[in-house]
Formats: C-alpha cells, structure tokens, sequence
C-alpha cells in the first residue's frame, strides 16, 4: 500500500492497521526517515521542501513495492512518503514490511527504502541561513540500490 | 503534448507545465530535448548539461531514444532526491 501525503503519520498506529489481528505474521520490520539539520559541508539546514510528480510517484512506488513482493514472501507492505515543507527532525517517510520471518522482513524494507531513494520522483529544496538549493543526487544512493541487482 | 517541469528545470524554465504541438521532425527524447533547448533562453540554461536532465514519458523513465508522440504527457526533471537525506 503507498501514500503520498503532506500530514505527519504515527508509526504505532499505522504498523498495527497494518498487520494487526493477522496471525500469519512473525516479524514486522519498519524504517523511519527523518529531516536532519546536518548539512555536511555547509551551514545547518532550517528546513527543506520535497517537490513531486504526483502521477508517477504513484506509479513507481507501486512497481517498487510489486518488485518487493515478488522477491520476498510478504504478508504485508506500507510505504507513506510526505511531501512539501518539512523541518528538521520531522518524519520524512515510512517503510513497513511484515512476513512470516524476519530475514523477508528486513530485507524487503531495506530494498524498498534503497529504491525509492533512486526511483521515486522527489527532489529536495534545502533552506539553510545562506539561502536555498537544491540538493543533488548523490552517487552512493544509486551504488546502493545497485547492490541489490542480481538479487536475492 | 504535454510538457511537465520539476524542481529546478521548472524554476529555469519558469513554467511547470504547458501544452506544445510537437514538430514532425521530432521523434525521440533526444531530439525534443534539442528542440527545447534551441528555443533559447530559460529553455537553454535548463537543459544546458543534459547529464543531469531525466525524462519520463507517460510517467515512466525513458532513455534518449524513446519514442515520443503528441498525445503523450512527457516530464523533464533532475536525478531524484527522495528519501530521508542521506
């Protein structure tokens, strides 16, 4: 299941419409993206605004979210993706996977968050006391989603 | 065909979207991003390094030499930058 939305979500809450009452689960596994001040190299970041294409969004996260499916045994999936202005340390996204084993699980929520860094059609719009820009693509992203070609 | 801008190919450009009648000559991904860009102006200082210029036909990503046709919804973005930052 995906969701783009502007509103803040609750982790507890969304985990269990997820899979409550389902006895077949064994493991849920759930990663949390979060807006970090830390800049790197430049002053710290205020705030950032994630643009969208919302057509495609739907679209390729449904395939990424297929792809997941296919690879591993999952009982259940959720990805909640925000957009528009978020401020640092407010949830950026969220990733649910349940199976009837952790090792599906983990693995599914680490690919589903691999890809939709490089798939997803979002671009980030970072504020910092020196004025705005935007933040480009990075290498290591694309090397991460790379490592699960061929995979499992 | 409808044209869609993100991020900051739409604040070069300063459209995020507009309907354009496609040149007969005009076949592929490639030679629309030519076309654009010899109409000069924010058109060429977006589209000035194609390097870091991605292109989605109907909401697919499509390579340079995909075909493009005049009923189709094609956008022209940067590499995407979803996720929590890294």
């Amino acid at each position: 299941m995906i969701r783009v939305q502007r509103e803040d979500f609750d982790i507890g809450a969304e985990i269990e419409a997820l899979t409550g009452g389902d006895r077949e689960i064994g493991a849920v596994a759930s990663f949390v993206g979060i807006t970090r001040a830390d800049a790197g190299d430049g002053p710290p970041i205020t705030a950032m605004t994630l643009e969208h294409y919302p057509a495609m969004t739907e679209r390729q996260l449904a395939e990424i979210e297929a792809e997941a499916c296919r690879r591993w045994d999952l009982t259940a999936s959720l990805i909640v993706h925000r957009h528009g202005r978020l401020e640092p340390g407010e949830r950026i996204v969220l990733v649910v996977t349940a199976a009837s084993h952790r090792r599906a699980a983990l693995d599914a929520c680490a690919f589903l968050i691999d890809w939709l860094k490089t798939k997803a059609p979002f671009w980030k719009r970072e504020e910092t006391d020196a004025g705005t820009r935007w933040v480009a693509a990075r290498a290591a992203d694309d090397r991460a989603a790379e490592r699960w070609q061929g995979e499992p | 065909m409808t044209l869609l801008y993100f991020a900051w190919v739409r604040e070069r450009i300063g459209l995020d979207a507009e309907e354009i009648a496609l040149p007969a000559d005009v076949q592929t991904v490639a030679a629309l991003l030519d076309w654009l860009r010899g109409r000069g102006g924010g058109y060429a200082r977006a589209l000035e390094d194609l390097s870091v210029i991605r292109v989605a036909v109907n909401q697919e990503f499509a390579r340079p030499d995909h075909a493009v046709a005049d009923d189709d919804e094609i956008a022209l973005f940067p590499p995407v930058t979803g996720g929590a930052r890294p």
